[in-house]
């Protein structure tokens, strides 16, 4: 893959040129939130959409107690439940008392402070930044925050969407505002067209594999080029949802054509004329053609493939045609450490082909790819195969909705005549925080979106791929490159 | 919030880069509702083996470095989830300031949030408290922020920063100096907030 830094901004020539340069989208959204810009300190921004869950709330809630302080805003602050929640038994309790607490505090604090509440019995439940979107609470030209890292996925509508931690929760929880040091701006232009096989899922990766895991720090990240103008709305937020792992906490994409008709009728959208009108206001947000950023990087969609991630972060990925690499063949000292220590928790050797490499799980799910169209493109792979003997496999709609939706499309009896679980909505084994876990030492092949040591449970294996390549390999028992994979149907 | 001028401690050397915030603390352990009570699993898969026990290995495990309260990393430290149990797990343990090269941007603002100070430092220095840190367990650096400065007994005596940003560092170590609580502050514009609504 080709990518290059084509250029950084030079502030002073823009100001001796006494002419004004186009805004970016970034800048739009950003002037037009300002509350307050006093110099040498953070920016006071208004929050349009305050999303809440149950992980990162309790003691936001708890500050506000303790300082006699309310919700400013109950009216743009929605809360649901989806990082503790079982995936399977939904009509019995919460077998782990303390994730019961955590769930029940959610639901206490919901009704104190009057906000809006999707409970793990509502079918507009699910993952945070799935159902977001779904309800047309998402919307262009928005400031969205979250107390989670992926927030930036509500960046593919166009929206500013920034991941909090608890404190600042509290803080807009507060104040309906954020405090914010301006970050600076990056352009990474996909260009040319995707080949079959490869999905966004693995542009981000590729993104990810050439810039680093803190490539992005500082920048605010937009997305451009033709390959971004030719996804749909679930693969653009595939790839702003893993801004984060490059680094950056916000990723955003222009809204065009493909936004507005996938957020017509949702629930939250304005209708009939006033959709018209909001439409021509979301229209003019796309960055201006004479708009700077401070770093552009380019990237020729011709030269992306499938990728695996073979280690422990996920700027350790290369294409499935590859093989594991020799720590030695790293240039830097530290870098050559991290593949040594990755190598050994992963129990790999250098030179095994990637697509050697056995699994014993598959775990289709999580804010990253759980949305209608990764069921979609997994179905179609798996269809009248078997799952391996050798592999548990299980996929885990994103929401309630996304689930019925997949049952209506008869996706679920696809999956499970496979061999596949067909589970209930929640952020499942990404993270082992509910009771999907994987095993000490099982190996799972992954569409979420951290291979960190013990992410998906203490001493599990994680390989992060695309849904298709995720599906493939559970039939197989072992990864394989989608692309021969197909052609072999 | 409690003020930050200047902390002397015990090293706690963690020789690795992107250290996420999946291995300061665990998902499992993200479930209390309280601020308090993460400390004991800080670290908690390297610091125990799988029956429980502490790793003898684990730097946290060892005399003298299990009283640190410095803690010296390398490259973009607290990467990955948002989760400010990371930063109340490194402080419910006792650490006061974390010494990287590099901070992931959630992890340095929740520092920011709670009063533990994110020092940033270049590579080399980075490697030499490192070699003095896992050469003589008790080993103590001085961090001043008033000035700006780290110094160890040994003659080292560098500036820092607590962000890249110049206008960030002064704004964020002037808050921390103070004490200041950033809900307080903001509360003081509420008039602005008030006006913002009105227009929108």
């Amino acid at each position: 893959m080709s990518l290059k830094t084509v250029g950084n901004r030079d502030l002073s020539k823009k100001e001796g040129q006494g002419k004004m340069a186009g805004k970016t989208m970034f800048d739009k959204i950003w002037d037009s939130h300002i509350v307050d810009d006093p110099t040498g300190e953070p920016t006071l921004l208004y929050v349009d959409l305050h999303l809440v869950h149950e992980v990162t709330s309790p003691q936001a809630f708890e500050g506000l107690r303790l300082a006699n302080r309310t919700v400013r805003r109950p009216d743009l602050t929605i809360a649901t439940v989806d990082h503790n929640v079982p995936t399977t038994d939904r009509d019995k309790p919460i077998a782990d008392p303390i994730s019961k607490q955590q769930i029940d505090t959610l639901a206490q604090n919901v009704e104190e402070f009057d906000i809006t509440f999707y409970g793990v019995h509502s079918p507009e439940q699910g993952i945070v930044h799935v159902i977001g979107p779904q309800q047309g609470y998402t919307q262009p030209g928005k400031i969205i925050v979250c107390g989670d890292s992926h927030t930036a996925t509500h960046g593919a509508f166009g929206a500013m969407a920034i991941p909090l931690g608890t404190s600042q929760v509290e803080h807009v929880l507060a104040t309906q505002c954020l405090l914010q040091e301006k970050p600076k701006t990056m352009e990474i232009r996909v260009n040319g067209e995707l080949s079959k096989g490869v999905s966004a899922k693995d542009v981000i990766l590729g993104i990810i594999g050439k810039i680093g895991v803190d490539g992005g720090t500082g920048y605010a990240i937009e997305y451009t080029g033709d390959v971004i103008k030719n996804l749909p709305m679930e693969g653009r937020m595939t790839i702003c949802n893993m801004s984060i792992e490059a680094g950056a906490r916000i990723g955003m994409i222009a809204p065009d054509e493909t936004t507005f008709e996938w957020l017509k009728n949702r629930p939250q959208v304005p209708k009939g004329d006033d959709f018209e009108a909001v439409t021509k206001e979301w229209e003019l947000l796309a960055s201006d053609s004479d708009a700077e950023y401070d770093e552009i990087v380019e990237i020729d969609a011709a030269e992306l493939e499938p990728y695996i991630t073979w280690g422990t972060n996920p700027g350790q990925v290369l294409s499935v045609k590859d093989s594991i690499p020799h720590p030695e063949s790293f240039s830097s000292a530290e870098e050559k450490e991290s593949a040594e220590r990755a190598l050994e928790y992963m129990a790999l050797e250098p030179e095994t082909q990637l697509t050697e490499i056995e699994i014993d799980r598959v775990f289709i799910g999580s804010c990253t790819n759980s949305r209608i169209t990764d069921l979609r493109d997994a179905a179609e792979i798996v269809k009248g195969y078997k799952v391996s003997p050798k592999v548990t496999a299980m996929v885990v709609p994103g929401s309630t909705l996304v689930k019925w939706q997949a049952e209506k499309e008869g996706l679920d009896q696809i999956f499970i005549d496979s061999g596949f679980e067909w589970r209930e909505a929640g952020c499942s084994m990404c993270l082992g925080m509910n009771p999907d876990i994987l095993e000490p030492h099982e190996r799972c092949a992954s569409t979420s979106n951290r291979n960190f040591e013990g992410r998906q449970g203490k001493d599990g294996r994680t390989h992060l791929v695309s849904p298709q390549m995720a599906a493939a390999a559970a039939i197989e028992g072992h990864f394989v490159d989608v692309r021969d994979w197909e052609a072999k149907i | 919030m409690d003020s930050f001028n200047n902390h002397k401690g015990v090293v706690t050397p963690l020789d690795r880069s992107n250290v996420d915030t999946d291995q300061i603390i665990p998902a499992e352990y993200l479930k209390r509702v309280e601020r308090n009570g993460f400390g004991p699993f800080l670290f908690n898969d390297w610091r125990k083996l799988p029956d429980g026990k502490p790793n003898p290995d684990f730097i946290l495990n060892k005399s003298f470095y299990d009283i640190g309260t410095v803690l010296v990393s390398r490259r973009n430290f607290g990467s990955g989830s948002s989760r400010e149990h990371a930063v109340w797990a490194l402080m419910d343990h006792g650490f006061k300031a974390v010494v990287a090269s590099s901070f992931a941007e959630i992890f340095h603002k929740n520092s920011f949030e709670n009063g533990l100070l994110p020092v940033i430092l270049p590579d080399e220095h980075i490697s030499t408290i490192l070699d003095r840190a896992n050469a003589q367990p008790g080993y103590q650096l001085f961090i001043d922020l008033e000035n700006c400065e780290v110094s160890d007994d040994h003659g080292l005596h560098v500036p820092f920063v607590i962000h890249e940003d110049s206008s960030t560092h002064d704004f964020r170590r002037h808050t921390l100096m103070n004490g200041l609580d950033s809900i307080g502050l903001t509360l003081k514009q509420e008039n602005k907030i008030d006006q913002y609504e009105k227009n929108n």
